[in-house]
């Protein structure tokens, strides 16, 4: 296939209205974002003419201890939330999975809630909940003191998880469960030695969303964090309100290539985007 | 090769280790916090930090009132237009990756999603660096301005004015253009999801009776693809209609959202109960959205590849 | 000398309503290999299913070695299981598939690996073990499901489907090893298919099962030339089924008038059967003889009266399957019959075509005598 041919009819992409279309659209998405970024190397406060390239924002900003404070509590609540989530997520998907109960369709539905429910909802009801049901105790050694915004973290992270594994569950085979105990193993031992082996790449997939999605949150973060236990988006919201320094676009950078880093690891590891992204888990057995 | 599900007694103990974990604490940290703040819409104020639960529907009737009204409405119009300028915007981007070769898919579909995977917050500080009066618009513009001018000057016209810069920001504009910004990766999955499994000889068919491209679209792909579609609206629409940085950054006094008075009822106003109210009623419309795609999703008859 | 080795007792399983397994009640012998052998749904892998302990009888129960282990869970059975899909754990090595089962037991590492290995020699896989699953080929995966059942020693072999998934070369190949197999290893083989020709070629002994109900246990042959129904008859193999009466019958002869058939079926032995009642005479496509017809007189092979085992039809249909031809004849009232021929010489095809008159003829042996 050498010669370029006319397009056929159903090529959308080779003609060039929908290029066209698909770079604009493309433009308007990335244009800001890699402005931001461009201009977080900009030797200016003002942000609005390019001056000259120099890192000494990336200095500011690692030099700023409130800023890196909340960083460090944004990683560890991160960190602590997605074991929890996980273990949680992987517990809900096996038994959706496997067993018939009474009472299933409703677990099924409440487990969908969390990821249903609109933020500020559930933002409302964390907060009511840690200021009038269960305070979290005050003055907390760290971690500690980051309970709260932890909890509140797995509480809408577990469910994705779930929704991950479970997808990657039905992919499996049930005869090898069963294999397993015709040779001789229990229980518990058949889901360590078969099911987890199966559920393994979509744990590690439900882990690193469960990660972006709590290093990523500001609304619920924000109804349920204190003056004490500030996380990153929180600290940058405030400083976006009051001024627009490039020490926010350097901030803003360190977290875009984060994120990106985290979910390309992801991707890898959950197989072929277009596959899972389009049809669901296509994974082979 | 059976994939049936177990009864429960079949293997007691690892049904109860599976079960048990994340059912205590979807009930302790997630519903029984929803019960609470459901119980408070129906109560009101008593004393600086007391609420009793009265059983009242005023904080309801509250909300209805036409200055909560206009709001609900506004938010409703808000992420409507939002979601629909996400469709438009966002069909073409999902037929170029349907019929794009496997290879182009992957990377598109890749760099679809990138912008979806960084922080809201950033994306949305992004827009305001754009859009401000000192932004990368009003800059660009200004730049074209002197430059008609320094050209008007040249062949003798009058020369222009001063540059007046777009008031882009702090409007219903910008928190428009802002959710779309954000949401727009959102809708293209599921209508990329939903175009992807159509039967390609279905559009073939049609070509080859003599229809034209967009007859085809409208007569055959959106029948088809309605409940991706659906799906798509759906995931766009809930989300915007809950927004709360977007307008809260990128809003004017007169751009507030549904959100954004929740969250002043519970920060500032100390109007917990009324806040509640506000809360789930702005629930009860996300389920009723959920419901009315649920029953499209029904109806429509499958055309899978 | 056949000693027992299962039991099934008054076997029954019901899923909500549905009725998967009937008052099942089966003996299977030590050393055997036995086919558990119907069409989809007859209840024959629920109950291989409940042998291997991933279902538990309903009512009745079942007996390994004259123990009851209804209540046995399948991990503590002697029992082990060749799946229909294999079942082969991808994440493994082949040898550590292999070794599953023995690592369970904690069996020690040396004598583990030795019988990892006798197990893949046996299988024909020595070698291998270090490869991984994907890297195999269909049926080398089922050895290694094999070897993996079989390095546990234990008592009885289930096998699910084991040569559906192959293809038909292979399938013939699978046929003679699995057979070799079972006489090496001496154990207990229990086999479960709806392919006839599978289980005929492999069992010494068949049960046929059709919704739930056992039909018949009996050798391939018996099953074959004496069927004890309409159901078996018509399951295994093709068959020509008359219905008709019991017109007379005595110690050394019986006769059977059928409306489809202008002539009467001569039988040369008797049939305690219902007097005037209702039979079915089932006669077997490769029992007929075809004859070429010329004049009025037909064929007598001597076993029988003038007029009866004999009759004359128009070839309506053939199929030519290389070592046999199969015909279908239409004869007086519209009836067809299934004649089979086996093609001894090269040109054997050629000798009767598609729109001939021929005779149609059988020994009084030849057909059997069915009262349901």
């Amino acid at each position: 296939m050498s010669k370029k041919s006319a397009p056929g009819p159903l090529e959308y992409l080779r003609r060039w209205q929908m290029q066209a279309w698909l770079g604009a659209v493309f433009l308007f998405l990335y244009a800001p974002l890699i402005a931001l970024m461009a201009f977080s190397f900009n030797d200016s406060k003002r942000n609005i003419v390019w001056k000259g390239f120099t890192l000494k924002y990336y200095d500011k900003l690692f030099n700023d201890s409130a800023l890196l404070e909340a960083f460090g509590n944004s990683l560890t609540i991160a960190a602590v939330s997605t074991v929890i989530s996980l273990a949680l997520g992987a517990a809900a998907a096996l038994v959706l999975w496997r067993f018939r109960f009474p009472g299933k369709t409703a677990l099924d539905g409440a487990l969908a809630l969390p990821i249903v429910v609109p933020e500020i909802c559930m933002g409302v009801a964390m907060l009511v909940f840690f200021a009038r049901v269960m305070p979290w105790p005050q003055g907390l050694p760290w971690p500690l003191n980051l309970g709260a915004i932890i909890i509140a973290h797995v509480s809408f992270s577990f469910p994705f998880v779930a929704v991950v594994v479970r997808a990657r569950m039905a992919s499996f085979n049930r005869e090898m469960e069963e294999a397993a105990r015709d040779l001789g193993a229990g229980e518990f031992r058949t889901i360590k030695d078969v099911i987890l082996p199966h559920m393994a790449p979509s744990l590690v997939a439900g882990a690193l969303l469960a990660f972006t999605l709590s290093l990523d949150d500001f609304v619920i973060t924000f109804f349920t964090a204190g003056p004490d236990t500030v996380t990153f988006p929180v600290k940058v919201y405030s400083m976006v309100r009051f001024s627009v320094t490039p020490e926010v676009n350097a901030a803003s950078t360190v977290l875009i290539v984060l994120t990106v880093l985290l979910t390309a690891a992801a991707l890898k590891l959950q197989g072929d985007p277009a596959a899972t992204a389009g049809h669901g888990a296509g994974d082979a057995k | 090769m059976l994939t049936m599900e177990q009864s429960w007694k079949q293997a007691k103990a690892v049904f109860a280790a599976s079960l048990g974990p994340p059912l205590v604490w979807l009930a302790l940290f997630f519903l029984a916090p929803m019960a609470i703040v459901w119980a408070y819409s129906f109560g009101h104020n008593a004393g600086l930090t007391e609420i009793a639960i009265s059983g009242t529907f005023s904080n309801y009737a509250r909300a209805i009132e036409p200055l909560y009204l206009k709001i609900f409405l506004k938010s409703a119009w808000v992420a409507g237009l939002t979601t629909g300028l996400c469709l438009v915007l966002g069909f073409p981007v999902a037929l170029a990756i349907t019929f794009a070769s496997d290879k182009a898919k992957t990377w598109l579909l890749l760099l679809i999603m990138l912008p979806f995977w960084t922080n809201l917050l950033i994306r949305t500080y992004a827009l305001i660096a754009v859009l401000r009066t000192e932004g990368y618009v009003n800059q660009g513009l200004e730049w074209l301005w002197k430059g008609g001018g320094g050209l008007a000057a040249l062949v003798g016209l009058q020369p222009l004015g001063d540059f007046q810069p777009l008031e882009l920001l702090h409007n219903n504009f910008a928190v428009i253009l802002g959710l779309v910004y954000v949401h727009l990766p959102f809708m293209v999955l599921p209508l990329y999801s939903a175009l992807d499994r159509l039967d390609k000889s279905l559009l073939e068919a049609s070509l080859d009776l003599g229809a034209g491209h967009m007859r085809t679209l409208f007569k055959v792909v959106v029948p088809l693809a309605l409940p991706g579609i659906a799906s798509g609206i759906l995931i766009t629409f809930i989300p915007a209609l809950g927004a709360y940085l977007t307008p809260d950054l990128l809003g004017g006094p007169d751009s507030q959202m549904i959100a954004n008075v929740i969250e002043r009822q519970f920060k500032r106003a100390n109007d917990w109960p009324f806040g509640a109210a506000m809360s789930f009623v702005l629930m009860y419309l996300t389920f009723i959205a959920i419901a009315i795609q649920a029953v499209l999703a029904k109806k429509t008859p499958e055309a899978k590849a | 000398m056949t000693k027992p080795i299962i039991t099934f007792e008054n076997v029954t399983k019901r899923f909500g309503k549905m009725v998967a397994v009937d008052n099942v009640s089966l003996t299977i012998n030590e050393g055997e290999f036995f086919s558990l052998l119907g069409p989809s749904g007859c209840g024959k892998t629920t109950l291989l299913r409940m042998l291997a302990g991933f279902e538990t009888p309903t009512e009745g129960r079942i007996l390994i070695d004259g123990q009851d282990i209804s209540n046995v869970p399948p991990n503590k059975r002697p029992v082990n299981m060749v799946f229909q899909s294999y079942a082969v754990f991808p994440h493994m090595t082949v040898a550590d598939n292999v070794a599953y089962g023995l690592v369970v037991d904690k069996v020690a590492k040396a004598e583990r690996d030795r019988r990892v290995e006798e197990a893949l020699d046996l299988v024909q896989l020595g070698g291998l073990g270090h490869r991984k699953p994907d890297q195999l080929s269909g049926g080398q995966r089922q050895r290694v499901a094999l070897a993996r059942a079989l390095v546990k020693r234990p008592r009885v072999l289930l096998l699910d489907e084991p040569l559906s998934a192959l293809d038909a070369k292979l399938r013939e190949q699978m046929r003679t090893e699995l057979c070799t197999l079972q006489e090496k290893v001496g154990i207990t083989f229990i086999m479960v298919t709806h392919d006839q020709d599978e289980a005929l070629a492999l069992a010494s002994r068949c049960a046929v099962m059709s919704r739930g109900v056992l039909q018949q246990v009996a050798s391939p042959n018996d099953l074959y030339e004496f069927p004890n129904s309409r159901f078996v008859a018509d399951f295994i193999g093709s068959v020509n089924l008359f219905e008709g009466v019991l017109a007379v019958d005595e110690p050394s002869h019986a006769v059977i008038r059928s409306p489809d058939l202008p002539v009467d079926i001569f039988l040369d032995h008797g049939v305690t059967g219902p007097r005037g009642g209702t039979v079915w005479a089932a006669i077997r496509p490769e029992k007929i003889e075809l004859h070429k017809k010329e004049g009025d007189v037909p064929p007598n092979l001597g076993d029988c009266p003038h007029g009866t085992n004999a009759i004359a039809g128009v070839i309506k249909h053939e199929a030519y399957l290389g070592g046999s031809s199969t015909y279908e004849v239409e004869i007086k009232g519209g009836r067809r019959i299934k004649v089979q021929r086996s093609n001894l010489t090269r040109w054997d095809q050629e000798d009767f075509k598609l729109g001939e008159t021929v005779w149609l003829c059988w020994h009084a042996c030849s057909p059997a005598v069915l009262l349901s």
